[in-house]
């Protein structure tokens, strides 16, 4: 009760600004180390958090957790089967996967084939994909116009084609609705139903033209074959686990050697993702580092300053005992000087910081090809560093505060 | 107002130690004005500072307004001196970043009175030393005895039972020294108690009662014929 009338009294504030205004200079000295540090915190951890924002941008929701399989040719004889004999995956395989193996949220099978698109006088090389339905789940992309394909496009092998706003613009320099216009891959006319937005243009056109799944079989005469399998796990199921499940599954059922490495190619997205944010981490886990560490010798810079001040108040502090201040009152006084410069400084730091990241979100967090996305740091990190300063800010003050009482006022009242 | 009996007081330098209070027996009633003398290292010092708590006698007793003062905490020993006593220094110890009225102000701080209480004492006070159009200004704007009637208003603020002045003119020119002689003797005519150090003569001779001190014991008290110090100023 008294200690909290205590820290809403004007006059105790009054006796921290009177203290601190003193020695303006020396004070705004002081507070520079732990500014720098919280500045520092601040905007490193933004900046990689935006880092991060723009990784998870770039390869989208889905990345996370996804890993592609595609069949090659065996590197070991099996079962009678001569070695260099090719494997080849069939819907039947990706149901298999999909209801015997844990985790699995899409087993997608694809084909892809680079192509030659046409309309009118203008033309270019593609890679077109044939998709089913359901890749539009698992990879989410904003549709502008029409639909993607569907179930009675992949039923009835109908010539109808969904493509990105990227190739639009290449294909439609006189800006007509493109839904229900008639492209033209590898001579074979295909009517448009759909535009979605370009997802990453960093990684070019190359995923921008989708078929039915059936209609590539039919047109390319694949028969029953599948050019590659995408498979996205759950969230909370380790995505590696999942590859190495399904490849052993598919070595069982096509009958290749348990050991034949090459039989099957892989590429693990999740895995690569997770070494990328595993270095973020790595880079977050170092900021917090060099952040407290920083944070740490400010506070003790400011320790050093009070307990000099402390030294120079010396007859000051004499004075007041003599007068009626108890050791607890000039001890009180002391730390509250302490965790005030301490916060002060903490709370410009924040704010400089946040300047900064603005700044930055300004110059490079702005359109699609941003190189750091929503640089910003949480509340909960505002908090603790708020918290931490505190901590550290009182803990610093304990010392001079110590020092001031541990001097007698008769010695302080000492005439020289 | 005051008893001493049998006090002593020494201090540890290096291995040895010095003998500095020898059995001091003392005893001052309400609305005396007494001065203590004596040449440096005579101990005068020391008793004031025993009287004024700020420093504790290795054994004796004291007792003030009826209350043993003994096994003194410093908390106990800052609320006694707070609510008991009055201190005046020789270089006026005025805290230099607060203006007078807040230096008035500082025991009732430590008191706990209300700033706006406070501040219309403190202000009382001011005007009673003559310095109420002063209260604004900074120690460093006013003149020697300026200060040190600030701080004679600063040690009456809390309204203490007992005056301890340590050398209160020795740092004053012989008229500004007469001028605050002349105010403390008003202020031992309202009936304050009031002991002070000097070692100059015509300081002492200004006080009711002269106390000499040689070597750590009371060689003289004596009852002396008051001047006042008005007549010179």
């Amino acid at each position: 009760m008294n200690s909290i009338r205590f820290l809403f009294s004007k006059d105790t504030w009054q006796e921290v600004y009177d203290s601190l205004s003193k020695n303006r200079l020396r004070t705004i000295l002081t507070m520079i180390g732990v500014w720098w540090g919280i500045l520092m915190l601040i905007a490193l951890l933004g900046a990689s958090r935006g880092l991060e924002n723009s990784f998870n941008r770039l390869f989208g929701d889905f990345a996370t957790n996804s890993v592609f399989v595609w069949p090659r040719k065996t590197s070991k004889p099996f079962l009678g089967f001569q070695k260099g004999r090719p494997v080849s995956l069939t819907l039947d395989d990706i149901t298999n996967i999909k209801e015997h193996i844990n985790g699995v949220r899409f087993a997608i099978p694809r084909n892809s084939k680079q192509a030659l698109v046409k309309r009118g006088f203008e033309s270019g090389t593609y890679a077109i994909f044939g998709d089913y339905p359901i890749y539009d789940q698992a990879k989410k992309r904003k549709i502008i116009k029409g639909r993607f394909i569907n179930p009675i496009d992949i039923q009835h092998n109908r010539k109808v084609v969904v493509i990105s706003k990227y190739i639009y613009k290449q294909l439609f320099q006189d800006k007509k609705t493109p839904v229900g216009q008639y492209v033209s891959i590898d001579d074979i006319s295909y009517k448009i139903v759909g535009l979605f937005e370009t997802d990453d243009p960093e990684r070019g056109p190359s995923s921008d033209i989708h078929i039915p799944f059936t209609t590539f079989q039919q047109v390319y005469n694949q028969k029953n074959k599948i050019g590659y399998l995408m498979i996205t796990g759950f969230k909370n199921y380790d995505i590696k686990k999942i590859e190495s499940d399904a490849i052993i599954m598919l070595r069982a059922l096509k009958k290749v050697h348990p050991k034949d490495k090459r039989a099957f190619g892989s590429f693990n997205l999740g895995a690569i993702f997770e070494k990328f944010t595993g270095f973020l981490t790595g880079m977050q886990f170092l900021t917090w580092i060099v952040g407290i560490a920083t944070l740490i010798a400010g506070v003790f810079a400011i320790g050093n300053i009070l307990l000099i001040t402390v030294k120079e108040r010396t007859k000051e502090i004499g004075v007041r005992r003599a007068l009626g201040a108890a050791p607890f009152e000039i001890k009180r006084q002391i730390i509250i000087e302490a965790v005030f410069i301490t916060l002060l400084s903490g709370i410009l730091g924040i704010v400089s910081g946040g300047l900064i990241l603005i700044i930055i979100d300004y110059f490079v967090g702005q359109g699609d090809d941003a190189i750091l996305v929503n640089a910003s740091v949480s509340l909960s990190v505002v908090f603790v560093s708020l918290i931490i300063l505190v901590v550290l800010g009182s803990l610093i003050g304990l010392i001079p505060a110590f020092k001031a009482v541990s001097i007698k006022p008769i010695e302080a009242l000492r005439e020289e | 107002m005051l008893q001493i009996k049998d006090l002593h007081k020494s201090y540890a330098i290096g291995d040895s130690s010095l003998h500095v209070l020898k059995g001091v027996n003392l005893a001052v009633n309400t609305g005396e004005m007494v001065a203590i003398m004596g040449s440096s290292g005579s101990g005068k010092s020391t008793l004031l500072n025993i009287i004024g708590m700020l420093d504790e006698a290795d054994s004796g007793s004291y007792v003030l307004d009826g209350l043993a003062i003994e096994n003194l905490t410093e908390k106990k020993a800052a609320v006694y001196r707070n609510k008991f006593l009055g201190f005046i220094f020789q270089s006026f110890n005025l805290i230099n970043y607060k203006n007078a009225i807040e230096n008035v102000a500082l025991p009732l701080y430590y008191q706990g009175v209300k700033r706006k209480e406070r501040l219309e004492l403190a202000k009382f006070h001011l005007k009673k030393v003559g310095l109420e159009k002063w209260s604004e200004h900074l120690p460093k704007e006013l003149s020697g005895g300026q200060k040190q009637r600030v701080a004679i208003a600063r040690a009456l603020a809390a309204n203490p039972k007992l005056l301890l002045a340590d050398e209160p003119t020795g740092a004053l020119d012989t008229k500004t020294s007469h001028e605050i002689m002349d105010f403390i003797q008003h202020l031992n005519d309202e009936g304050k108690t009031i002991l002070m150090v000097t070692h100059e003569e015509d300081i002492a001779s200004m006080c009711k009662r002269i106390i000499r001190l040689r070597d750590g014991v009371i060689i003289e008290d004596k009852e002396v014929k008051q001047v006042r110090a008005s007549q010179y100023v």
